[in-house]
């Protein structure tokens, strides 16, 4: 049993899992069971935890797929503003012609074409991906305003609800895309060599390289299928507030994205990774957001405690520092040794 | 022959940019009625002269290979701190001081993070931006206004350039602009012509030659972060002289229109290469479409389009120059 554990612990997803759990039990005891009560309405589940799986569907997707880009060492900035071009494209044409079926189809389409698009800025032009994602950040926008003509897009379609509201077997349609979409990719990085060699482009893309890698194409994939997870949290958000509201969709949720993929332990310069790891970390960002919100702290601090948390976990990451530290405890050893 | 051929890959972005602004500026005159005169080249500083300071204190970041993606959040915060200062009673000297050493603080603390615990400039100062955001909504969640004389002094007044009897001869240029300049004289001169400055584009051209060629890598390193944030503090005064009120949620996304502005100007993001002026230059021609497009009476979102348009095309361009660059370093 206790080898279990040990085996268990030293799985990157382990701690993330930990504190998301311990931030749940913190608040089974301050709200004294209120934040756990779960009340069925119309055979649906109804409850704060149930809101932190629902509106945390948005984050553990560009999680996953954020996860893979920083763990080449990239990052990929411009994920909001393709959630705000794949909303504003599908409330279009669910409101022109009120085909829910073709504007999902076109809206994935949409952040296929952005995510390869800056696949390509990164793996054929060779731009660093910071820069490369930033033309679409800057775009992004101005183009979702533009297919919408600066107007918010509202829309009625109960079908086109059902994204975000919808419930299966009791539990919310968000959850379900997430459980296919993030199990997919991690079937797909497990069971292919493709999980082995992206942490090798991430460690070295040099000697990679001349491993046999391409890493070209391995860049262009993974850049793609981050473009079309972001465009399937646009179709959620979109869906949420019944509507295409180019200005706010999915604002600054790229910082957010990479937070949680720091606090699920993967290394931001590329390398060691872990998917279930991000996803447990965004669980962590919705959480921490859903309790400051129930407590009545004022959502202001919540930048604040984001910011201290994103320094501590690159901290902690850092070879510097872990050097110093391993240095200074080598010198007390040593000094209670002689002493 | 060689020394001329060098000439061309450090200038040819910039020169690039100078006539693309010209060239721009011949088409809204052409285009449109009333557009030449003095005062749309004058509104060009008056309505950027923050994201101009802005911009040239990031400069010097890229310069080094970094990035600093805290500055609007920066000057956000600097319009609301000292706005609440104000409305407290504090001097205006006193609260200008104080906001800008803040801004130096913030610098010095996000590039010793940096450069001693070798983190990723991205990451640390997106920390920055975050906490500053939210510092900014800690103090008020409401807009303050700005009563204090000094300020409305510098809100206000303007010099008016009258060069002949016609609408087209008059401008006027407000008194905030000079900051710009004064910003910008010095900058170009701490580039050009101190140690420091030389340093900073060693440091970039590759940062083992700089520490190896001796080089005091962490003080250079620290400084261009403090720089960049003490820019962005000033940048914030400006903007609050322009706007006369501070408010938390004001310029999100300058710091991307800051890091295009180099960009357009030849800034090389993979550092080593770049200047203040032509930083200058990037705001004036994200003025210069700003303005067509008001007078296309365009949706506003088009000079997003464009600018990334054009950063786009900037970048690719400087792919280029580097390729060539490395094909002639191979050759010699």
């Amino acid at each position: 049993m206790k080898y279990n554990i040990n085996k268990l612990s030293q799985k990157q997803a382990f701690w993330p899992a930990v504190i998301f759990l311990a931030i749940l039990l913190f608040n089974l005891i301050v709200t004294q069971g209120v934040f756990f009560r779960l009340s069925i309405v119309d055979g649906h589940l109804y409850g704060s935890l149930i809101d932190i799986f629902r509106n945390g569907s948005k984050l553990m997707l560009l999680a996953a797929g954020m996860t893979m880009v920083l763990a080449t060492g990239g990052t990929d900035i411009s994920v909001g503003s393709v959630m705000a071009i794949s909303g504003a494209i599908a409330c279009s044409i669910v409101k022109a012609v009120d085909n829910v079926a073709l504007a999902i189809v076109s809206a994935i389409l949409a952040g296929l074409i952005c995510g390869f698009w800056n696949g390509f800025l990164v793996a054929k032009i060779k731009i660093q991906p910071i820069v490369a994602t930033m033309i679409l950040l800057v775009a992004g926008r101005g183009i979702a305003q533009l297919i919408t003509s600066g107007k918010i897009v509202t829309v009625t379609s109960d079908a086109y609800y059902f994204i975000n509201g919808g419930y299966i077997l009791g539990l919310p349609f968000p959850l379900f895309i997430v459980i296919f979409l993030v199990g997919l990719l991690v079937l797909f990085v497990g069971q292919t060599a493709f999980g082995l060699f992206l942490e090798a482009v991430g460690i070295n893309p040099r000697a990679s390289k001349f491993a046999g890698i391409k890493v070209d194409h391995m860049l262009l994939v993974i850049y793609t299928i981050s473009g079309t997870f972001a465009a399937v949290a646009g179709l959620i958000e979109s869906s949420g507030i019944k509507g295409a509201d180019c200005n706010n969709a999915g604002l600054n949720i790229e910082m957010d994205a990479i937070l949680a993929v720091a606090i699920g332990g993967t290394n931001l310069m590329g390398g060691r990774f872990s998917i279930p790891a991000s996803v447990a970390g965004a669980l962590i960002v919705q959480s921490i957001t859903t309790t400051v919100l129930t407590q009545g702290v004022p959502a202001a601090y919540i930048r604040v405690l984001k910011a201290i948390l994103i320094v501590v976990i690159c901290l902690s990451q850092a070879p510097a520092f872990k050097e110093k530290l391993a240095a200074k405890r080598a010198a007390k050893s040593r000094k209670a040794v002689n002493g | 022959m060689e020394k001329k051929r060098k000439f061309h890959i450090k200038n040819i972005s910039l020169l690039i940019t100078v006539i693309l602004f010209v060239l721009m500026f011949v088409f809204g005159s052409v285009k449109y009625n009333s557009f030449l005169s003095i005062s749309t080249f004058l509104n060009l500083f008056n309505d950027n002269a923050y994201l101009m300071i802005a911009g040239i204190g990031v400069t010097f970041v890229l310069i080094t290979g970094g990035i600093d993606i805290s500055i609007a959040s920066t000057i956000a915060f600097t319009g609301v701190f000292s706005a609440y200062l104000l409305e407290r009673g504090v001097p205006s000297g006193f609260a200008i001081l104080i906001v800008l050493s803040l801004g130096v603080l913030l610098g010095s603390a996000q590039g010793a993070l940096i450069y001693y615990f070798r983190m990723q400039p991205f990451i640390v100062t997106l920390a920055g931006q975050f906490l500053m955001r939210g510092l900014c909504v800690v103090i008020s969640e409401e807009s303050i206004p700005i009563r204090n004389e000094f300020f409305k002094t510098f809100a206000l007044e303007k010099i008016v350039i009258q060069l002949g009897e016609s609408k087209a001869l008059t401008g006027k240029i407000y008194l905030y602009v000079f900051i710009f300049i004064a910003v910008l004289a010095v900058a170009v001169y701490v580039l050009k012509n101190t140690r420091f400055g030389r340093a900073v584009y060693a440091l970039g051209g590759n940062e083992t030659s700089a520490a190896l060629m001796g080089l005091n890598v962490a003080r250079i390193k620290i400084s261009v972060y403090a720089i960049s944030s003490f820019c962005a503090a000033l940048s914030g005064i400006v903007f609050s002289f322009y706007t006369l009120a501070g408010f938390g949620l004001q310029n999100m996304g300058l710091e991307m229109d800051a890091i295009s502005s180099a960009v357009i100007g030849g800034t090389l993001l993979s550092g080593g290469v770049g200047t203040v002026v032509g930083t200058t230059v990037g705001a004036m021609i994200q003025g210069i479409i700003q303005t067509i497009v008001t007078y296309q009476n365009l949706n506003t979102w088009w000079t997003k389009v464009t600018i990334a348009a054009l950063l786009c095309f900037f970048i690719v361009i400087q792919r280029i120059i580097a390729i060539r660059a490395e094909k002639l370093k191979g050759r010699a």
